[in-house]
């Protein structure tokens, strides 16, 4: 008797104050409600969007979208278009410009970055100093590093001419003019903008390894560059994957420097991808033509990333 | 004989082989300092030149008679495109993007955060990983379909302007930026808090929600005091970023007055009518760099705090 009384005690307030529930449920449901926005504006903006451009790219959409699907027309004028086509295809120097501007920024910037972060870890003194001199163009926009060594690459007014002036007249350096060079530039600028930044990634890396494996190593006889090859560098293996990640992810999206350096070059031999994208969706009137080569961006990054973001959050399932 | 001078020998030439090692590293690290501060000691001695000079002269000579004109020139007088008022105008612009587009997407990143790591839910991670892929995808992708809306909602302005007097900052460039940065400002916003909550004892949101605290009151009463530095390195982040972005703003605010800093000054430097002012152009440039060089002077060890959690998670 007397349980059956508390029982209905107990329940009746929750049944008697329909708000209360509703209220604790709200309640339950808010952190959902708080997170909803962002999500959906994630879901709509990037993947909505992105499902836009892959139709936009199967559509013969040319100032103006078009949603009248045509096959994959936009691709095969891409891939179609060849070096010996008159004047060269963009596509081709832009994928090719790609490659090189790619494998040298990403080489050069690892190799200079672990580098000079082995050098500045050898006890330095002045540490303090060179550290931020080195990684300071990071926090600079594309374009203003693109004035800058505008000026610098010019031939007739930053480097050559001021050897010239120095005596050595013969210096000849016009690479930010040549078709066939004018790419290499974009590399000089890009490694200048962000090798500090990966010697800063190496550096705390170094940081980071014990000093006892160091010390170890030290007693059995290993040379200072046996024990960078053997130890060192195979201990920072993880932060090579993420300066990878870095570095390919900033390649493929170099658009700015290439405008504010060459101006996409004589000819827009400079061009990369992104700028492809842009002079034919916005310049050109030939929007799905550029949806195509967007979407083939997107893929490589998405070849680089999803691996990498998967295997880094199921590292830690909780 | 030997036996002797050998050890003393190799004793001397360890000596100096470490001295000499010691001048080698000192001589690299300086002679990279050189080479990372050349374009920014050229851009600067060249602001503070007349042309005259500058024709003349050394790239690399410091400046005879130091004018700041040029800086002068380039804030009020200098042509973007037809308009000649300087680039003052511009830097406002840009300024009235980056506030608002850095503490929105903050603020929204911190809930996010906090969500995601203390009232974890089913999916949570599937969620999360969507929207950090996001912060990974070139913005070509998504460049056009955001042009059609953003140019729908324009027309959409026009229309509430003719009905009811004000547009509501529809179809405003500045007012699309800030939209867009947001957008595509939350992913990282979001990672940065994530992390940084994640090491955050649950215990003290387990004890508050036990004493009745709410989902908010948790949220300002221990998170919010809590979370300085975390604020610091994504506000740093976020501005940087978006003042430096030129590829949303010459696709949505690309001409005419609401320019931002960065087309404007790409605008300025490639302008081909007349004689060249490269000490204007330069001074232009520099004043374009002083703001995120600043904020590194000032803080550069969250500005790379947040680079290192942009770029290694956890």
């Amino acid at each position: 008797m007397s349980t059956v009384a508390t029982s209905q005690i107990k329940l009746t307030p929750e049944h008697a104050r329909p708000r209360a529930s509703v209220r604790s449920r709200l309640q339950d449901a808010l952190p959902k409600i708080v997170l909803a926005p962002s999500f959906a504006i994630t879901i709509v903006f990037v993947y909505g969007f992105i499902l836009w451009t892959i139709y936009l790219s199967f559509t013969n959409s040319k100032t103006f979208p078009s949603y009248v699907l045509t096959g994959s027309r936009a691709y095969q004028r891409l891939w179609g278009w060849t070096f010996d086509t008159d004047p060269p295809s963009s596509w081709y120097t832009s994928i090719t410009n790609m490659g090189i501007f790619g494998f040298l920024y990403i080489a050069i910037c690892l190799a200079l970055g672990l580098f000079l972060a082995i050098l500045l870890d050898q006890k330095i003194r002045g540490e303090g100093v060179l550290r931020p001199i080195y990684l300071y163009p990071m926090a600079l926009s594309f374009i203003v590093t693109g004035v800058a060594w505008k000026w610098f690459l010019d031939p007739g007014l930053g480097l050559e001419q001021t050897l010239h002036q120095w005596g050595w007249t013969s210096f000849h350096f016009d690479w930010i003019k040549n078709k066939d060079f004018v790419i290499y530039t974009v590399v000089i600028a890009g490694v200048w903008q962000a090798s500090g930044f990966i010697m800063a990634m190496f550096l705390a890396g170094l940081r980071g390894i014990d000093g006892e494996i160091m010390k170890a190593a030290q007693i059995d006889g290993a040379t200072t560059f046996q024990l960078y090859r053997r130890i060192v560098i195979p201990l920072l293996r993880p932060i090579f994957l993420s300066a990878f990640i870095v570095l390919a992810h900033l390649a493929i999206k170099s658009y700015d420097l290439v405008v504010a350096l060459t101006s996409g070059g004589p000819g827009g031999s400079a061009w990369l991808p992104s700028n492809f994208m842009y002079e034919y969706t916005f310049k050109r009137n030939e929007m799905a033509v550029g949806s195509a080569s967007a979407v083939i961006m997107l893929m490589t990054i998405v070849a680089i990333i999803v691996p990498y973001l998967y295997s880094e959050l199921r590292e830690k399932p909780r | 004989m030997s036996a002797v001078t050998t050890p003393a020998r190799n004793a001397s030439g360890g000596m100096n082989v470490k001295t000499l090692n010691r001048i080698v590293i000192y001589g690299l690290l300086a002679l990279f300092a050189l080479f990372y501060l050349m374009p920014l000691f050229v851009m600067l001695v060249t602001s503070f030149k007349t042309m005259d000079e500058i024709q003349n002269g050394n790239m690399l000579a410091l400046p005879k008679a130091p004018t700041f004109d040029p800086w002068l020139k380039a804030w009020g007088e200098t042509c973007v495109g037809l308009t000649c008022a300087g680039i003052k105008g511009y830097f406002w612009n840009s300024i009235k993007m980056v506030v608002p587009a850095v503490l929105i997407s903050t603020m929204l990143g911190a809930l996010n955060g906090y969500v995601l790591t203390k009232w974890r839910f089913r999916g949570a991670t599937l969620v999360f990983g969507l929207m950090l892929f996001a912060c990974f995808i070139p913005f070509q992708s998504v460049l056009l379909p955001m042009a059609t809306i953003l140019g729908s909602l324009g027309r959409f302005g026009v229309t509430l302007q003719n009905a009811t007097g004000t547009s509501f900052g529809l179809g405003n460039p500045t007012v699309n930026l800030v939209f867009v940065h947001v957008v595509y400002g939350i992913g990282f916003t979001t990672l940065f808090f994530r992390n940084y909550y994640e090491a955050f004892p649950t215990e003290l949101v387990k004890a508050a929600q036990v004493d009745g605290a709410s989902f908010f009151q948790i949220f300002r009463r221990i998170m919010l005091p809590n979370s300085m530095p975390i604020f610091v390195v994504t506000v740093i982040y976020q501005f940087t970023n978006i003042w430096n972005d030129f590829l949303f703003a010459s696709a949505y605010a690309g001409t005419g007055d609401s320019m931002p800093m960065t087309v404007a000054l790409n605008n300025v430097v490639n302008t081909s009518t007349g004689v060249v002012e490269y000490n204007v152009n330069m001074a232009a440039a520099m004043i374009a760099a002083l703001p995120t060089l600043l904020v590194y002077v000032l803080a550069g060890r969250y500005f790379v705090r947040g680079l290192m959690a942009g770029a290694v998670k956890g």
